[in-house]
C-alpha cells in the first residue's frame, strides 16, 4: 500500500509481542517462538493490507487469511482483537476450557478464523481451493496464507506447491493468492536445518512456477513491498519467503528451539515484556506487567 | 431399469444438475474415468479441476472450494479419500466446510484389483466425525436423488458408491429421504439391514429364506449415518432378531453403528455380515461367496442365527 506508516506498523506488532507473552503465560502453554516470528507479517496483513469488516467476519468480499502454522494463533487473535473482531478481555482466555480462542485456530468458534488448522501441511490446500473459489465466483478479493517452514516438511504442502500454479489454468490463474512462508529455522524438535534441511528452498519452489520474494520477515516495509509486488503480479500465486528469527524481540527465547512451545513463567514474562518496549516502560504496559507480577504470587 | 453401478448413476445424476447450478464443480486425482466424473469434465471444463495423484490436496482444495461458495465433489475411491483422513478431519469435519466427499470402488466388490483398491474402513473411519453424514445408495434412482440431496444439503457429506452395477431395487415411486430407512420387505422373523451393493442380494436372500418359513424383513440402510433410529427400533422390536449385510469391514459400518443402537437402546441379538479382515484378489462373485455375502450366504447365516 502507499506509503505505510511504518512507525505506527512497528508500534503496533510491539504491542502484538506484549500480548503474545501475556497471553501465554495466562494459559500456561503455547508456542512463544513462531508468534513472535510471524507477528510482524500478520501485523502489515490486519493492518495495512487486507479488506475486511470486524463486524461482518463473512462479508463475502473480504479478503480471506490462513494461518496454516494454526499453533502460532495467538499472533492472528492478538491481530483480531486489535481490529474489532472481538474484546481484548478475551485474550486472556486462550486455551482456557469454553473460550472461542483454541489453542488452534477453530472456524466454527470464532468468526473471523476461515479454516480449521493446526494439523500441519493442510491450510496452504485450502488456500488454493479459497483462491479458486473466489476467481470462479468473479471475486477480486485475496488469499493469504502462512506457513511454516517445519510445516513444510509435510507432503501435502508439496502436493499444493505442485498445484498452486496450475490449478484453475487456463481460465483462472490463482494470481489472488500469496503465501508466506515464516522462515524462522526452528521446528519443535530442533533446527530446520538439523531434521530435515528445506534449502535451496527459494529455487525449489520457483522451480514450482511460483514467483519468489525473498524478503527479511521482520522489516515491516519490506513485507509490505512484498506485498505490494505479490499484488502486482499477473497470472501465477506469488511465494514471499519471509526470513524470520524465532522468538523475535525476548533475547532469551530468541533462535533457540526450547522456546518452540512452552509458555514464559510470570517473572519471564514480565522480562520479555521489559526488553520489548524498552525504557521508560509506556504507561499502557504498567498494569499488565502488574497483573503478570500477581500471577507470580498466585 | 438395467442394472447400473452407483457410480455411473452418480456421473450422470452430476451433469444433469450441473446444468442448473452453476456452483457444482468436481475436484479429482486422476481417477476422473474411474469415479465417473470425466463426463461432467468434458461438458463442464471449467468446472472440473483434477490436482494429480494428489489425494490430501484434492480435499484441502475442495474445502477452499466450499468455503468459497462453490458446492465442490471430490472424487476418488474411497480407500485414497478416507486414506486422507487427517484432512478430512481437520479441513473438512472441524472447519464444516460444506464438501460432498465421493468414495467410489467400496468394499470386496471390486474384485481383482485387490485389497489396497477396496474402500473396506471408509464408512468406520467416517462414522467416527461428528458432522458428515454417510449415505451408501442402493440403486440407480437412490443414487440419482441422493446426489441432489448432497447438492443441497449445508454441510459436508460422504457419499459412497459401487463400481459394479447394481439392479433396481425401488420402483419409480420411490422418493430418497435423508436419514429414512425403507422398508423394501415386510417380514416377522428377522430383520435384515442391508446398505449399498448387498440390498440386492439381501432381497434374494429373503425369498431363499420365506421357501424355508423364514419371513425376513429387509430393510434399505442408504443413510448409515444417522441411522433411521425410529424404522430400526420398530423392526427390530417387531423381530426380536437383526443381521446386518454391507460390503465394508464388519467393525464400524453399518454393523457396528447398529450394535451400538440397539445395545444402548434394546438389547437385540445383532449377526453382522461382511468383511472380517482384509481383502483379496479374485472375481467379486467368488469374493461374495467367500465371505457370505451372496444371496445363498447371506440365507444360510440368517438361517443359523436364527438356529433353524
Amino acid at each position: 500500500m502507499a506509503n505505510p506508516d511504518i512507525a505506527k506498523l512497528e508500534a503496533t506488532a510491539r504491542e502484538g509481542r506484549v500480548q503474545i507473552i501475556r497471553m501465554l503465560t495466562h494459559a500456561g502453554s503455547g508456542h512463544p517462538g513462531g508468534s513472535l516470528s510471524v507477528i510482524d507479517i500478520l501485523t502489515v496483513l490486519y493492518f495495512n493490507r487486507m479488506k475486511y469488516d470486524a463486524r461482518n467476519p463473512t462479508w463475502e468480499d473480504r479478503d480471506r487469511f490462513v494461518l496454516s502454522k494454526g499453533h502460532c494463533v495467538p499472533a492472528q487473535y492478538f491481530c483480531m482483537a486489535k481490529a474489532g473482531y472481538f474484546p481484548e478481555s478475551l485474550l486472556l482466555t486462550l486455551r482456557k476450557l469454553g473460550s472461542p480462542l483454541q489453542g488452534h485456530p477453530d472456524r466454527m468458534a470464532l468468526p473471523g478464523i476461515e479454516a480449521a488448522t493446526g494439523s500441519l501441511g493442510q491450510g496452504l490446500s485450502v488456500s488454493i481451493g479459497m483462491a479458486l473459489g473466489l476467481k470462479l465466483a468473479g471475486k477480486s478479493a485475496r488469499v493469504y496464507c502462512v506457513v511454516g517452514d517445519g510445516e513444510s516438511q509435510e507432503g501435502q504442502i508439496w502436493e499444493s506447491l505442485m498445484s498452486g500454479p496450475k490449478l484453475g489454468a487456463p481460465d483462472h490463474h490463482l494470481d489472488n493468492l500469496c503465501v508466506v512462508l515464516d522462515y524462522n529455522g526452528i521446528q519443535l524438535d530442533n533446527f530446520v536445518k538439523k531434521i530435515l534441511d528445506l534449502e535451496p528452498v527459494v529455487e525449489k519452489i520457483k522451480s514450482f512456477g511460483w514467483p519468489v520474494v525473498d524478503i527479511y520477515g521482520h522489516d515491516i516495509a519490506q513485507i509490505d513491498k512484498a506485498l505490494d509486488q505479490a499484488e502486482a503480479i499477473k497470472g501465477a500465486p506469488t511465494f514471499i519467503v519471509a526470513h524470520t528469527v524465532k522468538g523475535k524481540g525476548v533475547s532469551f527465547m530468541e533462535n533457540d528451539p526450547e522456546w518452540h512451545g512452552k509458555a514464559p513463567k510470570p517473572n519471564e514474562a514480565v522480562e520479555a515484556i521489559r526488553e520489548i518496549v524498552g525504557e521508560p516502560v509506556p504507561a499502557w504496559v504498567e498494569p499488565i506487567i502488574a497483573e503478570l507480577l500477581s500471577l507470580e504470587k498466585k | 431399469m438395467p442394472a447400473k453401478a452407483s457410480r455411473a448413476a452418480f456421473g450422470e445424476a452430476l451433469i444433469e444438475l450441473g446444468a442448473a447450478n452453476e456452483r457444482i464443480v468436481t475436484v479429482d486425482a486422476d481417477l476422473s474415468k474411474s469415479t465417473m466424473t470425466a463426463k461432467f469434465a468434458k461438458t463442464y471444463p471449467a468446472r472440473a479441476f483434477n490436482v494429480g495423484i494428489a489425494e490430501s490436496g484434492m480435499i484441502g482444495v475442495a474445502a477452499g472450494l466450499a468455503l468459497a461458495g462453490r458446492v465442490p465433489f471430490a472424487c476418488s475411491f474411497a480407500c485414497f479419500v478416507v486414506g486422507r483422513f487427517e484432512t478430512i478431519r481437520v479441513s473438512v469435519a472441524y472447519t464444516n466446510a460444506p464438501v460432498k466427499l465421493v468414495g467410489t470402488h467400496v468394499g470386496v466388490a471390486i474384485g481383482e484389483d485387490g485389497y489396497t483398491q477396496m474402500g473396506l474402513e471408509d464408512m468406520a473411519c467416517i462414522r467416527s466425525l461428528p458432522n458428515i453424514p454417510i449415505i451408501q445408495p442402493a440403486d440407480e434412482s437412490e443414487t440419482k436423488q441422493a446426489v441432489a440431496f448432497a447438492v443441497e444439503h449445508d454441510g459436508p457429506l460422504y457419499l459412497r458408491l459401487t463400481r459394479q452395477n447394481l439392479e433396481q431395487v425401488h420402483d419409480s415411486a420411490y422418493r430418497f429421504r435423508f436419514g429414512r430407512a425403507d422398508v423394501l420387505r415386510a417380514g416377522s422373523d428377522v430383520t435384515i439391514l442391508a446398505t449399498g451393493g448387498t440390498v440386492w442380494n439381501s432381497l434374494e436372500a429373503a425369498k431363499k429364506l420365506a421357501d424355508g418359513g423364514i419371513n425376513a424383513e429387509v430393510i434399505n440402510v442408504a443413510t448409515v449415518k444417522p441411522l433411521d433410529e425410529d424404522a430400526l427400533l420398530l423392526s427390530a422390536g417387531k423381530t426380536g432378531r437383526v443381521v446386518t449385510v454391507e460390503d465394508h469391514s464388519i467393525h464400524g459400518g453399518l454393523g457396528g453403528a447398529v450394535a451400538e443402537l440397539l445395545g444402548e437402546v434394546m438389547p437385540t441379538p445383532v449377526k453382522r455380515l461382511g468383511v472380517n479382515g482384509f481383502g483379496e484378489s479374485g472375481d467379486a462373485k467368488g469374493l461374495y461367496i467367500k465371505h457370505g455375502l451372496d444371496a445363498d450366504g447371506i440365507a444360510r447365516s440368517v438361517a443359523k442365527f436364527l438356529n433353524r
